[in-house]
């Protein structure tokens, strides 16, 4: 058959630009009057849905477009945290600067993380990340870390007010920090993905044998990805820090691994718009549970994640493709 | 000297429990192709339900062999009911539908039979075996089970064409259908003896660690654990390697003085990444050919 | 004349949203082997995944006056259709002998299944040699000679083969061939064979059916498509 492959079949995540711009806007347009219009501890929710977009965004980078599998995100999740603690709290960095120290020690912990996991395939690559994110809290309780960690109490900091003097309450001002921020690291992804690395990247996901076979490098881009992937959720953590004023090891336990991937499940692995529902899903749906039933909290939520998967067995990021496929078909 | 026998004795008791998760562990690996995360809550839940038929006066062995006929319909049920929609959509749905499983399940368990921690009797006697309370009869007890369980299911697998059959559809589905074999019972088949295994795990467990929601979740990184070292395509590695488990965590935390009770996990966590590191498909389990 | 064996009528078969085959019609005649030739992506592999409700179809399947279209591919094969597909699907970390004793998982009689194993190594010795190894290791000739004795163990009435020469050095493909000819012949075993290169396939063949871009363009007896210079040059480029 010599039929090229039309539009209306490309995958609709590499939809046409203005697309993804009008989304943007639209997004853009709904969040950025919300500080003013809700209480403080609202926006400090949606500061949050937003640095759990961050961290599920690079969960993504690594399970979506390359196809490595991770249980162990909550670990550079927390070392970001820990990252921008440490430096704001032993020697007064501005919070600002937190950001890249996060997202470069985050960076050679997930590259060096990376070099011995890239040999593992699947199940056991799943563990390794599992041992990781349980290993992470116990490492942090560690004693003769105390005097950096702060052990079991964890660091207490402060949230920055705005510059300039603006008329901002300190959380209205981290919401537009971070949206800010999570605009510029999803403009950096898309960028990335559709990139001649992306590429690569992505022909590892579909067939790492034939990969090596016309040239890419596996275990540098394997890497390297895996680094990209802790930077993004490195840099997620030390927004999140900030954004609760603390940083204690048992904030960072193995259920936070489970929640970015939910997040990613439920959002659509491989689509970097899913990565909002997917925060927004693990952040309140686990609220809405327990206000059905106290006592069944865990069930409903359970229950709720069961009807997710049946009706969107690839995320809402697959539900929107399937729609605009059929959409684009119907045209026709 | 004694210490050090002590300590590898009282390694083995809480091995034996190692190496009972582990075996369910790589059964289910087997059987399904994947690991279950939900494995321990599933195995929870049943020993509550022996649990409440013993309350309510059926006597022991009753219980039991009504507990493995539940757990085995049970997981049979999940199975079919559950996981079958799913069974083109990529794994990583299934693995958040084990996440939610578990959450259902420990929820549910917690809700029906509350957070108390509850006796669970043992068919064992608690004498001891060895010593002054080194080795208990059930900790004994516990070990041999768990190689007896082994053997019938070395057995099955290799001998019987049932166990064949389970074999290949896990392996390969599109060829099991192509010799005529009905892949979807076939899972639903390994799910029902993962459910059965894990129930038997419960109840051997119950009485040490006493049944309460949560008595499976640093059990079941302790099985992973073992199943790993042992390798999971071996059901003899993952015994032995639960049993090395306990061993190991027992003698680092008397001998090395940095890991107290508190780091205990951290050791099977550690063996695991060194393992996956050093030989990933365990110290029993087969490498793989790939031709290209 | 001969009946018969498999009747397909009006196939049409989708991958997702994409026809691959339009209106197929095409039979097998019992006892005879049967080719199906074309160009990469026609829609051959579809045809054979069709017959074995591998693939969404519309249309009519007849087996022995049974309609099978719509059926779970295991209760097809089960009727007595053994299919040895595309990259030949053994079970790679399975044992040679696993693999054979696969084939006939769906049988009962232990002593029928054990001659049958010698009937298969009476074709292939080399699979004795290989009985306890790693399938996986196996050359890509030997495992397509497992393939095929793995689906002969079905004791079927119909066997299909997905493009068996794929892949081999031409003297194994030749031994393959002149194997599947016996088969034919001894078993009294019908063969639907799907093949690229189709001097071999119309040697072998009694009827043969060329499919392009999912329709048939020409259909009938495999000497005379042989032996028209005009055909061949024109549809099979020799």
């Amino acid at each position: 058959m010599n039929t090229a492959v039309p539009a209306s079949k490309r995958r609709a995540y590499e939809a046409p630009a203005y697309w993804r711009w009008l989304g943007f806007l639209i997004v853009a347009a709904i969040a950025l009057p919300l500080p003013f219009l809700l209480k403080n501890f609202f926006i400090f929710q949606l500061t949050l849905a937003m640095v759990y977009a961050i961290a599920i965004l690079g969960l993504n980078l690594l399970t979506g477009f390359n196809g490595q599998f991770s249980l162990g995100h909550s670990a550079f999740f927390a070392i970001g945290a820990y990252t921008a603690a440490i430096l704001m709290d032993q020697y007064d960095v501005a919070y600002y600067w937190t950001l890249p120290a996060a997202g470069i020690v985050c960076f050679v912990a997930g590259f060096l993380f990376g070099l011995p996991a890239l040999r593992l395939e699947g199940v056991y690559l799943a563990l390794a990340t599992f041992a990781l994110a349980l290993a992470m809290p116990q490492i942090l309780k560690l004693s003769p870390l105390e005097h950096w960690t702060g052990g079991v109490q964890g660091i207490v900091l402060i949230k920055p007010n705005a510059p300039f003097h603006l008329p901002l309450n300190p959380d209205q001002w981290l919401y537009f920090f971070v949206f800010a921020v999570a605009a510029l690291l999803f403009f950096c992804a898309y960028n990335l993905v559709s990139s001649r690395t992306g590429r690569a990247i992505k022909a590892i996901r579909d067939n790492p044998i034939a990969a090596r076979t016309m040239g890419v490098n596996l275990s540098l881009y394997k890497s390297l990805t895996f680094g990209v992937s802790a930077l993004y959720t490195g840099i997620a953590g030390a927004l999140g820090g900030i954004a609760v004023q603390f940083v204690a090891p048992d904030s960072f336990t193995f259920g936070l691994s489970i929640a970015l991937f939910v997040g990613l499940v439920v959002g659509g692995v491989g689509s970097i718009g899913g990565a909002l529902f997917g925060a927004w899903f693990v952040l309140f749906v686990p609220n809405i549970a327990e206000q059905v039933s106290k006592g069944l909290a865990g069930a409903v939520y359970g229950v709720i994640l069961v009807f997710m998967i049946y009706l969107m067995p690839f995320g809402l990021a697959g539900l929107v493709r399937m729609a605009a496929m059929r959409l684009a078909r119907a045209k026709r | 000297m004694e210490l050090f026998l002590h300590q590898v004795l009282a390694g083995l008791a809480t091995g034996g429990i190692y190496a009972c998760m582990a075996l369910a562990i790589v059964m289910i690996y087997q059987a399904i192709d994947g690991l279950n995360f939900a494995q321990g809550e599933m195995a929870m839940f049943s020993t509550f339900i022996a649990w409440q038929l013993i309350e309510w006066g059926v006597p022991f062995w009753g219980a039991f062999f009504l507990t493995l006929a539940i757990s085995f319909a049970g997981g049979y049920m999940i199975e079919r009911v559950i996981m079958r929609p799913l069974h083109n959509a990529p794994i990583l749905s299934h693995v958040a539908m084990f996440i939610a499983l578990f959450a259902i399940l420990n929820s549910g368990a917690g809700f029906i039979w509350d957070y108390q921690v509850k006796n669970f009797p043992t068919p064992f006697g608690t004498k001891s075996v060895i010593g002054e309370g080194l080795l208990s009869a059930h900790d004994a007890g516990m070990i041999g089970a768990t190689i007896v369980m082994l053997l019938f299911l070395f057995l099955f697998f290799r001998y019987t064409r049932i166990g064949l059959a389970m074999r290949a559809a896990a392996a390969n589905p599109e060829s099991a259908r192509l010799v005529g074999i009905r892949v979807g019972q076939m899972l639903a088949l390994g799910w029902g003896m993962a459910a059965l295994i894990g129930a038997i795990a419960g109840m051997l467990i119950a009485p040490v660690v006493f049944l309460e929601p949560n008595m499976m979740s640093s059990i079941l990184l302790y099985g992973f654990a073992g199943a790993v070292v042992g390798g999971l395509t071996s059901p003899a590695g993952a015994v032995i390697g639960g049993l090395m488990v306990g061993v190991i965590e027992n003698l680092a935390g008397t001998f090395i003085p940095v890991i107290g009770r508190e780091l205990k996990l951290s050791i099977a966590l550690a063996l695991i990444i060194l393992v996956l590191t050093v030989k990933p498909s365990g110290l029993f389990g087969r490498t793989v050919v790939h031709r290209v | 004349m001969s009946t018969m064996l498999l009747q397909a009528k009006n196939i049409c078969a989708y991958y997702g949203p994409t026809q691959v085959l339009h209106g197929l019609d095409l039979s097998i005649t019992e006892g005879g082997i049967t080719t199906l030739l074309g160009a990469n992506g026609a829609g051959k592999t579809t045809m054979l995944r069709s017959v074995c409700g591998m693939v969404r179809t519309t249309g009519e399947v007849r087996f022995r006056d049974q309609e099978i279209a719509g059926k779970a591919t295991e209760d097809i094969v089960r009727l007595g259709i053994a299919h040895v597909p595309e990259g030949r699907g053994t079970f790679v970390r399975l044992t040679v002998e696993e693999n054979l004793q696969l084939g006939a998982i769906t049988r009962g009689n232990k002593a029928e299944i054990a001659t049958d194993v010698e009937r298969v190594f009476g074709y292939f010795p080399r699979l004795r040699e290989r009985y306890r190894q790693q399938a996986g290791t196996l050359s890509g000739g030997e495992q397509q000679m497992l393939a095929i004795g793995r689906a002969m163990m079905l004791r079927p009435t119909l066997m299909l083969l997905d493009e068996p020469s794929f892949g081999l050095a031409p003297l194994i493909v030749q031994e393959v061939f002149s194997i599947l000819k016996q088969m034919n012949r001894r078993e009294k075993m019908s063969i639907f064979l799907v093949e690229q290169n189709a001097a071999l396939a119309l040697d072998l063949a009694d009827q043969a059916y060329l499919l392009e871009t999912g329709r048939v363009v020409m259909a009938g007896a495999a000497r005379e498509i042989r032996e028209d210079e005009n055909i061949r040059r024109a549809y099979l480029g020799y």
